[in-house]
């Protein structure tokens, strides 16, 4: 027979009481919707209103409605769409071809003994070498043309992806692999269906880290040797001290990177809404 | 079809882990591994289902597999083991995909694993909206959806809370009632041990030797009786007092380590 004393809340002792003190607070930073776009949105008024006020020179901070004004007139008389079409262009190429060599040797050394043992000696002593250190070299091998600056913004990106795939590789949890051994799964399935989702993530993570890369290389590249694009821009805009403009590229390339890292955010929304 | 395991000896570089240890596993027949904390269960589990290559001896089959088995010998992990990025349905329906069922066949096996395991409900689910208890069902399920001759079981309870090992417990005493299905349950609890198994192989301490098989004296269906609790509780005693010196031996090796 189970005793069920009555419950109180406390007992009848007349001596005081007083709360337990809370100690579990902090260490749990919160982040605020619309907090960061207030904070954007106040930084720009106080810049537009120290321009007006005339307490900064245009010619060094020009105002964000200068800037504003730049980007249109830069839109309306198609410089932008050519600038940003050259820069995608190479961008585009470069990821494309950096992330698929990046994949394949990634996946070659998270695999294999032998691609093991021989690519990450390499990848070890070839990643930390700025890649536009490269670009000269390269003009040389591949001429003057578009080929270098595709193969330094290629060469950036597949490092980066190699290292982050065959880390992402190697963090597959093992049981997951010898679960699908214990029921005979084929080598290429266990590949498919266990490693390359499991290794997802880090790949997807990879990719945040390329696109920054070919766009900070896009921009070097452009500013040693291009005609047009966004860096080649920035770079002539400076140099005929045309800041409003120089700064209308800055933005122009913060907002590729902001759309850039929302498209990998929406990516990674929908391959990994597992996690 | 039986397993044997014979005179199986196993080394991770220096370290000697098991020692010339033979049993066999009958058709049907649960046999259940004990032994302290390092004796070697889970490697030994590991050859016997092929997942691990002994350094002598080996693992052998004798007879062949029941009619429609896909999967003799079929894993039951102690992690589960579960694709998180894979429903329920398609966790289960996994190891059949390289089957050469049709997609109809896949599609009734499945069906039936989930059924038989009380997951019918759940099989759009994600493992991580499972509680534990209900992702080792998946884990059983899948198990059971390649037909095995022989259930491989490490600890699956052991990750598991009281209530749950309990329901968990209840529902493979029921799946292995009808003796058409075999099992190696590699446990560290001689509570499951008594009440699952059929024979008892108790370890030693590392290197794990074949310290002692223990038949039980009843059937599985009699031990829910109980006349027979106190026996049940006899045995269990009698395999502690067997292990028990070496479990604190065992204990303090770990912690010295």
């Amino acid at each position: 027979m189970l005793d069920r004393a009555p419950q109180r809340a406390k007992d009848d002792v007349s001596a005081e009481t007083r709360p337990v003190a809370f100690r579990g607070a902090g260490f749990v930073p919160g982040a605020s919707r619309f907090g960061g776009w207030i904070a954007l949105a106040v930084v720009i008024a106080l810049w537009q209103l120290a321009g007006t006020a005339r307490l900064v020179n245009p010619l060094f901070l020009p105002t964000p409605l200068a800037i504003c004004r730049a980007i249109y007139q830069l839109a309306m008389s198609g410089a932008l769409w050519q600038h940003l079409g050259y820069s995608l262009m190479r961008i585009g190429i470069g990821w494309l071809l950096g992330t698929a060599f990046g994949i394949a040797v990634g996946f070659a050394i998270g695999l294999s003994t032998l691609a093991r043992s021989v690519g990450i000696t390499f990848i070890s002593a070839l990643f930390p070498i700025p890649k536009i250190a490269l670009l000269p070299l390269l003009i040389l091998w591949l001429g003057i043309g578009e080929e270098p600056k595709i193969a330094t913004i290629a060469l950036g990106v597949f490092f980066s992806t190699a290292i982050s795939v065959y880390s992402g590789v190697d963090a597959v949890p093992r049981n997951l692999i010898r679960m699908a051994q214990s029921f005979n799964v084929p080598f290429a399935a266990i590949v498919r269906r266990v490693i390359w989702p499991g290794a997802l993530p880090s790949i997807l993570a990879g990719f945040r880290i390329t696109a920054s890369v070919a766009l900070l290389l896009v921009v070097s590249a452009e500013m040693i040797g291009a005609e047009y694009g966004i860096g080649a821009f920035v770079l002539q805009a400076g140099n005929l001290m045309q800041t409003d403009q120089l700064l209308a590229g800055v933005v122009i390339l913060s907002l590729f990177g902001l759309a850039i890292g929302k498209l990998i955010g929406l990516l990674e929304t929908r391959l990994l809404h597992w996690r | 079809m039986d397993l044997i395991a014979d005179h199986i000896s196993h080394c991770f570089g220096a370290l000697e882990v098991l020692d010339d240890v033979s049993f066999t596993v009958r058709a049907g027949e649960v046999v259940a591994i004990v032994g302290p904390s390092g004796c070697g269960k889970s490697t030994l589990l590991s050859i016997l289902g092929g997942l691990l290559q002994s350094s002598a001896g080996q693992a052998e089959l004798r007879g062949a597999p029941p009619a429609g088995s896909l999967n003799p010998l079929t894993f039951v992990f102690q992690d589960f083991a579960l694709l998180p990025w894979s429903t329920v349905e398609a966790n289960v329906e996994f190891p059949l995909l390289h089957t050469p069922l049709s997609a109809a066949e896949c599609r009734a096996q499945v069906d039936d694993a989930l059924r038989r395991t009380g997951l019918t409900d759940f099989r759009a689910t994600y493992p991580k909206q499972l509680s534990g208890g209900m992702r080792q069902r998946v884990g059983i399920a899948r198990a059971l959806a390649v037909r095995p001759a022989i259930l491989l079981m490490d600890e699956p309870l052991s990750a598991l809370d009281s209530q749950t090992r309990e329901l968990l417990m209840e529902d493979f005493i029921r799946l292995l009632a009808d003796g058409a299905m075999g099992a190696v349950y590699v446990t560290h609890n001689l509570e499951e041990a008594v009440r699952l198994a059929d024979r008892i192989v108790v370890l030693s301490r590392r290197p794990g030797r074949v310290r002692e098989v223990v038949t039980m004296p009843m059937t599985r269906s009699e031990r829910g009786s109980a006349e027979w609790r106190g026996k049940l509780l006899a045995v269990q005693n009698d395999l502690w007092s067997l292990i028990r010196n070496e479990a604190i031996d065992a204990e303090r090796e770990v912690q010295d380590a």
